[in-house]
């Protein structure tokens, strides 16, 4: 099979509100800086794909509204709506389609803008969810209810999540939220949804993302190191939150075991040096962890005590501050994939960790993870 | 530069409407929960799930399922959090009182949850499993108010 790698990487400081920014400046901002990443000009982009949320935009159709800041005018354009990472998955098959060899992704969002829980209220079903007033807040404390059910999982262990990612978010500049906090200061912040506190969810941000992914026959073409993507997959699971088997995910456990095959991983405990994964609310990184095989099953909260999951750790876990420090919805598949090729090429900055030869990105769609999309991302093609 | 006003840009008395159906699925649920108080679900007639709410395709098997099956009233909490954050509700665009329960039902006879609100009069009585009955509301129209929660009866 033709390969594909990620040649540049461009991203917004993300904030709670960038009341200066329209999503087409966030854009311009991001667009730029992949470029310049890269070592190209839009003229060596032949297509581009963005990510955006109607809903979150406030507008149909609300790709138009960014089509130009990303030097889209003339080429082939299209438009995902959902987690980056999905953007990303199409922009890939189009580089490796033989139509196209360079493809500009980008992912956008603004919280600022709107009333989060309506926002999230509107993505249920309109008739036997919505009505009730679900929400994304709600959603995930039941999830958070049946995981710490089934897996014994501790408020303490959760809250350890949100110390140690605002912790390593002090080392990342473009995070929105670093804080150096205590698991007393979690357990103390205000109770928002039994069991989740203030300081257990991410804030409401504003950011955009832009990757660019090349087919192999021009990744080296330029100035930039490629990162070589050697497995991804995507798997969906029910729409109906209440079908779900909530203390599990069936979905994101196939999309890892997928894209272990595709790149070649027997042992992903043993072969992944590095992850960012999608850590919107602290029970999040230590379910996801488990379910993708990176912790035994309920283990996964003893392991971030004992230090695994820190910078320094056996598998560094949000090293860049992940989402708990920052929550670009939609964009945010893109940051982690961001972060991840950074410590691939060794460009962290900061929060460089020793070893990341191999790099595991992980994003969703749909509350509680009603889909998942994982990445695994090389230095050696 | 000095801190400007927002623009306001309002549209009156003018909304949106949006005219969802809920079709010959929901019509059967909603009606029956209505006039009756029974709650519906449909069987798959593959792999013999019953589902809540009642819809005509079996994701699992991608086949269509006409085999009706009267499930609950009562049944166990599957999930669970305690709201206590303000919150618009969308039907009266009012905000809630808190603190509120919110749950997903696992109905006698069913094999997918139900969400629902749950009465938090004894907070220490909600737990993963403990067993509840529907408060029917004494107005039913047709809709997911005509239960107002769910109460713990263990």
């Amino acid at each position: 099979m033709d390969r594909a790698a990620i040649i540049g990487v461009g991203m917004t400081k993300i904030e709670k509100s960038k009341v200066r920014d329209t999503f087409a400046d966030m854009a311009w901002e991001a667009v730029n800086k992949a470029l310049a990443d890269a070592g190209m000009t839009i003229d060596d982009i032949d297509n581009v794909v963005t990510t955006s949320s109607d809903f979150w935009d406030g507008r149909t159709i609300s790709c138009m509204a960014v089509g130009d800041a990303s030097g889209a005018a003339h080429k082939n354009v299209t438009c995902v709506e959902g987690d980056g990472t999905y953007g990303a998955f199409y922009g890939m098959t189009r580089s490796l389609s033989g139509s196209y060899k360079t493809t500009l992704v980008t992912g956008h969002s603004k919280g600022s803008q709107s009333i989060s829980s309506l926002i999230t209220n509107s993505a249920f079903d309109p008739i036997y969810e919505r009505s009730l007033g679900m929400d994304m807040v709600t959603a995930c404390a039941m999830q958070a209810r049946s995981y710490m059910h089934r897996t014994k999982t501790t408020p303490e262990q959760m809250a350890l999540v949100s110390v140690k990612n605002h912790g390593n978010a002090m080392k990342n500049p473009l995070a929105q939220l670093p804080m150096n906090i205590t698991v007393n200061d979690v357990l103390k912040s205000e109770m928002i949804a039994d069991p989740l506190h203030k300081l257990d969810c991410s804030p409401v941000s504003d950011g955009c993302a832009a990757v660019i992914i090349a087919h192999e026959s021009v990744a080296t073409k330029f100035k930039q190191k490629p990162v070589w993507i050697k497995g991804v997959s995507f798997c969906a699971d029910s729409f109906f939150f209440g079908d779900r088997d909530l203390s599990r995910v069936k979905s994101l456990t196939e999309a890892a075991k997928k894209a272990y095959a595709m790149a070649g991983i027997k042992d992903p405990k043993k072969e992944i040096d590095v992850a960012e994964i999608y850590d919107a609310f602290s029970y999040q990184e230590l379910m996801w962890l488990e379910e993708m095989g990176l912790a035994d099953d309920a283990t996964a909260g003893k392991l971030l005590e004992k230090g695994d999951f820190n910078i320094e750790g056996r598998l560094p876990v949000n090293a860049s501050g992940g989402l708990l420090s920052g929550h670009p919805v939609i964009a945010a598949g893109l940051y982690s994939m961001a972060a991840v090729v950074k410590q691939i090429r060794g460009d962290a900055g900061g929060f460089q960790v020793k070893k990341a030869k191999t790099g595991l990105v992980q994003g969703l769609n749909g509350l509680g993870g009603q889909s998942h999309c994982v990445w695994i991302l090389d230095q050696e093609k | 530069m000095a801190e400007k006003e927002h623009i306001i840009i309002e549209s009156g008395d003018a909304i949106q409407p949006f005219a969802y159906t809920v079709g010959m699925y929901g019509s059967k649920f909603f009606a029956e929960l209505r006039d009756n108080g029974r709650i519906m679900a449909v069987r798959c007639p593959k792999c013999k799930k019953v589902y809540i709410p009642p819809r005509k395709v079996c994701g699992e098997c991608f086949v269509e399922m006409n085999d009706w099956v009267e499930v609950g009233p009562k049944g166990v909490i599957g999930t669970f959090t305690i709201l206590r954050f303000a919150f618009i509700d969308p039907e009266t665009g009012a905000q809630k009182p808190v603190p509120y329960g919110y749950g997903f039902i696992k109905f006698d006879g069913a094999d997918t949850l139900f969400q629902h609100y749950i009465s938090v009069e004894d907070e220490k009585k909600i737990k993963i499993g403990a067993r509840v009955e529907p408060v029917f509301s004494k107005n039913p129209t047709g809709s997911m108010r005509d239960i107002e929660y769910f109460k713990v009866i263990d």
